[in-house]
């Protein structure tokens, strides 16, 4: 026996155990239950309840076994009298100043202490006295309060405080006074805050848009993957009279653990809005008709062959959102390849393609989530973690808590909550720079020759401290990551930042890997919805026009899979005048817009993701495929059925499938077993950055704004990060510009531009503004990063 | 979130004192500097604590506030809305009631015209809810004014204390 294990026994059964864990730990893996409330796996054990008393042999008194460590031939009994005793008095304390309300409380039939209480309360009260009264505080658009409920286990408190890395809630005042809030009314902002709900064992902290809207039992749960981010987190739909009414999460430890972001659970509240497109639409002398579909689709197949037969099939550029399934991807690049074009593109939001030929099979982390947390070193480069992946920054967080060295590139600073090795922040013009003084400080640290291919970018740059101790971390122990964010791909000198990042992680032996945008661009890609690849990556004869290419050389005719071009594309006002411009728009869509109204000839209504069968990949290379829960709304239809049927009525070759099953039969087929593919820089033409003229536009896609589902969601709408629509400026520019905090400022470029409220944030590197992308208010400005001017009005 | 003032809100000679506090104990455990800070703040600010000078304390010890009003609101010799200049606790607790708090509470309570918990509207005078034993049992009953012990209260006795708070 190893002096790591020792022997107990729980209830006379004989068990081994690890040194240091806590008997609660041990019974759990034992499947012996036994009753808590403040313990939980993911928090630290505060021990406060009480709920959890057990008997140890030679102990006076029960003792609490989530605090209570193993030791050598310890013999604990859950279910003697003396332990069953303490758990009913503890539960008779808690329950005194319960209100009982379980009838009308949400919670009822989830509820931990409705549970316990069956099973180790008392059958009458005999607390007479007044109870007491709480007032609940409003924490925002999500998080319903009912604190008269609360037992005071902390767990929320702890959670903000551990997992969150921020504490927004606490524990004020004392004893009969204590309240669990944030003492001063504000709303609780993380972007995982929604965990408190799981968390919460009474129904203190309950689903705000939920709210009496059903009961646990009366529902169904079905899995599904959540389709925003490439982290894939996976949930459960709770679904009532075909009703997706809220999600929470499924526990996958390699994944989502226990947690699921905000944006999973509270973007289903966006599939009833009234902006769903319920009937096919066409459109006629008095704007978009309601139509059958039969009319629909002969209409829209007639309509592409018109457009080719006339233009030629170049003249067709076809889009997709990167959160559609592979399923999805793989008929709509089939239809579009099937009509002679390959102008397809997925990746809306980027607008350097130079490396397009040297980059993987598909976006993808180059590690997977659980690998993080083991990692020594790290280096990400341009990526606000949290905004853009909550998940995938809990794990990296986690892993800095636990001592991986992360170092960070960045066009702002960025709150991460964790110990990082050292933030580098510069204007958007010098990023290229800034990654470039690592990879020369890491060149010097590990004694390792600069790549030749980025040699002409690290000419003449002396690395700084900042990147130097980023370096440092970096070259710490064995194994390493880097990897790109979403602001590193949106940016005009993508090629020669990712350039960097692969010469860094070359010189440190560490894994590379993107942080890509939506729910399946892995699926996206390798479904072949790219212009120089067809399916599994085989490059095509001739490459067709990129998503920038198709918006800045407008094309004839648009087929478009559930994206919002004016809001997706790098530059959104160049992709609404193509739009606009053009002589056909059809449209697959979940839900209507400005744009579509006007522009729109033919709109077919699609389902969202939980409202068919589909399948993504997420940035780990994993696919997960999930059933369809819901029903689409009216006529709408899951998009595969409606490519499927375009394809028929077109007679083209592979649109055969009966079900989605099949088509993702077919897709598996035609994709093979790529694997992810060499990353290198092939042929890539790197050029130094140019700094352009005015302050540099930093166009973030705020975290509600990622997809036409989110964007729907009411409530993820209010919260603070759903009101986004702010000109960020650094103090310095803001004295220069005589421009005060709330100000209406311009943000133009050219003729173009748009109006906004000024923010004055310390967060931004003189010379740059942060304005949002993926808004209604900033979409007429155009580039999502480059030169623009600031004037206040 | 947002903060209600910053660490420069603190005067300079304070904000000095607290990084002196927070020079006594190990790195990371600013925290422990929380009590002192808020004693000093309470005092600078006419006997009561209001977010700014909580929030100015949290920024200045590197904590979120939720910290600092836990820590304000825990303790009930910080008062976190404003009270009158002096400030009464007559104790209440198990020794003080056998020996008749609770007449020296009531008589107070009406000479003064308010309840325990209220301040006079002159702003003279905060009768405090007193919670705990002051542990000057041997003398009860007993109250604390502005950090003095008085002892084996009367009625006339608590007349005359009152009667000489400025
Ligand atoms: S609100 Fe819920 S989770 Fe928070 S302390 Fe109260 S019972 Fe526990
Ligand atoms: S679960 Fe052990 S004290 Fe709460
Ligand atoms: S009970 Fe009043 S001083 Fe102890």
């Amino acid at each position: 026996m190893s002096d790591e294990t020792v022997n107990i026994e729980i209830n006379g059964e004989p068990l081994k155990a690890r040194k240091g864990q806590m008997v609660i730990e041990v019974a759990d893996d034992a499947g012996i239950r036994i009753p808590r409330f403040c313990y939980h796996k993911k928090l630290s054990v505060a021990a406060n309840c009480r709920m959890c008393l057990v008997e140890l042999e030679k102990a006076p008194k029960p003792m609490p076994a989530c605090a209570t460590p193993v030791g050598e031939g310890m013999k604990v009994y859950t279910q003697s009298p003396k332990a069953l005793s303490a758990q009913k008095n503890t539960m008779e304390f808690l329950l005194i100043n319960h209100p009982l309300d379980c009838p009308i409380c949400d919670q009822g039939g989830e509820c931990e202490l409705q549970d316990l209480a069956l099973g180790f309360g008392r059958g009458v009260s005999r607390y007479t006295e007044g109870k007491r009264v709480v007032s609940d505080p409003d924490l925002g658009p999500l998080i319903s309060t009912d604190m008269t409920r609360c037992i005071h286990c902390t767990r929320c408190v702890r959670f903000t405080e551990e997992v969150a890395g921020y504490k927004e809630l606490g524990a004020t005042g004392r004893g009969e006074q204590m309240r669990i809030g944030t003492y001063i009314e504000q709303t609780v902002d993380h972007e995982l805050s929604g965990n408190v709900i799981d968390l919460c064992p009474v129904g203190a902290l309950n689903n705000k848009p939920f709210r009496f809207r059903g009961r646990a039992w009366e529902m169904t749960q079905h899995a599904q993957v959540s389709p925003h981010d490439p982290v894939g987190s996976n949930l459960w739909a709770h679904v009532l009279r075909g009703e997706f009414l809220r999600a929470v999460p499924r526990d996958n430890e390699s994944i989502n653990e226990t947690w699921i972001a905000d944006r999973d659970r509270y973007s289903n509240e966006g599939i009833y809005s009234e902006e769903r497109v319920t009937t096919p639409l066409l459109r006629g002398k008095d704007g978009l008709q309601p139509v059958s579909w039969s009319e629909a689709l002969e209409v829209a197949a007639k309509t592409l062959s018109d457009v080719i037969r006339e233009h030629g099939a170049d003249q067709l550029g076809a889009l997709a959102a990167p959160g559609a399934s592979v399923e999805e991807h793989f008929l709509f690049q089939a239809l579009v390849r099937g009509l002679g074009s390959n102008n397809l593109d997925h990746r809306l939001g980027q607008v350097d393609f130079r490396s397009d030929g040297a980059e993987g099979h598909y976006p993808w982390f180059g590690i997977t989530l659980e690998e993080i947390e083991s990692l020594d070193g790290a280096m990400v480069i341009g990526s606000s973690l949290r905004k853009e992946a909550p998940m995938l920054a809990h794990r990296v967080r986690k892993a800095a808590l636990n001592g991986t060295r992360v170092g960070l590139v960045n066009p702002a600073h960025y709150s991460y909550q964790f110990p990082t090795s050292g933030h580098l922040v510069r204007h958007g013009a010098e990023l290229v720079t800034a990654a470039a003084e690592v990879v020369v400080a890491l060149s010097e640290q590990l004694k390792a020759s600069v790549p030749e291919e980025v040699q002409g970018l690290v000419k003449n740059v002396e690395p700084g401290a900042e990147a130097r101790a980023i370096a440092e971390g970096l070259a710490a122990g064995e194994s390493r990551w880097v990897m790109l964010g979403q602001l590193a791909r949106s940016h005009p000198n993508w090629s020669e930042l990712r350039a960097l990042g692969l010469a860094a992680a070359g010189m440190a032996n560490a894994r590379f890997g993107v942080l890509s945008d939506g729910g399946n661009s892995a699926g996206a890609a390798l479904a072949g919805v790219l212009p120089h690849r067809g399916p599994g990556a085989q490059a095509v004869k001739d490459a067709g026009l990129n998503a920038h290419e198709m918006f800045v050389s407008p094309r004839q005719a648009y087929l478009l899979l559930d994206c919002e071009p004016a809001r997706d594309a790098w530059d959104s006002a160049a992709a609404r005048d193509a739009m606009a411009g053009a002589d056909k728009v059809i449209a697959l869509a979940s839900f209507m817009n400005e744009d579509l109204r006007q522009q729109a000839d033919i709109v077919l209504p699609v389902g969202v993701y939980a409202e068919s069968f589909g399948t993504r990949v997420n940035g780990e290379g994993r696919w997960q495929s999930s059933q369809g829960t819901v029903q689409p709304p009216g006529e709408a239809r899951p998009a595969w059925k409606i490519l499927r049927a375009l394809g028929n009525v077109l007679e083209l070759d592979g649109f055969e499938q009966m079900d989605p099953e099949e088509v993702l039969r077919d897709a598996r087929a035609a994709i093979g077993e790529p694997g992810p593919g060499e990353e290198n820089l092939d042929g890539v033409e790197l050029a130094q950055p140019a700094r352009p003229k005015g302050l540099w536009r930093l166009g973030e896609m705020p975290i509600y704004a990622v997809d036409a589902l989110v964007r729907r969601s009411e409530p993820l709408q209010q919260t603070r990060d759903g009101r986004a629509a702010e000109a960020r400026l650094a103090p310095a520019d803001a004295e220069q510009l005589n421009v005060n905090d709330g100000d209406a400022v311009r943000v133009s470029l050219g003729n173009r531009g748009c109006r906004l409220l000024a923010r004055i944030d310390t967060a931004l590197p003189k010379g740059s503004v942060a304005v949002p992308v993926g808004l209604a208010e900033t979409e007429g400005l155009g580039p999502r990063h480059g030169g623009v001017t600031v004037e206040r009005i | 979130m947002k903060f209600h003032a910053t660490k420069e809100f603190l005067p300079e000679d304070m904000r000095e004192m607290i990084n002196e506090r927070v020079s006594r104990y190990p790195e990371g455990w600013q925290r422990s500097a929380v009590i002192d800070a808020l004693r000093e703040a309470q005092h600078r600010n006419g006997g009561y604590l209001d977010e700014r000078w909580m929030d100015a304390i949290a920024d200045q010890l590197d904590l979120p506030p939720i910290d600092v009003y836990e820590v304000a609101t825990f303790y009930s010799m910080f008062e976190t809305r404003p009270v009158g200049r002096n400030s009464v606790s007559i104790c209440t607790n198990i020794s003080c009631m056998l020996r008749g708090s609770d007449e020296i509470v009531e008589h107070a309570e009406k000479k003064l015209g308010i309840k325990v918990g209220q301040t006079t509207s002159d702003g003279r005078v905060y009768l405090k809810c007193e919670e705990e034993c002051l542990a000057a049992c041997k003398g009860a009953p007993m109250m604390m004014v502005n950090h003095k012990y008085h002892e084996n209260l009367t009625p006339e006795k608590v007349d005359e204390i009152l009667d000489g708070l400025e």
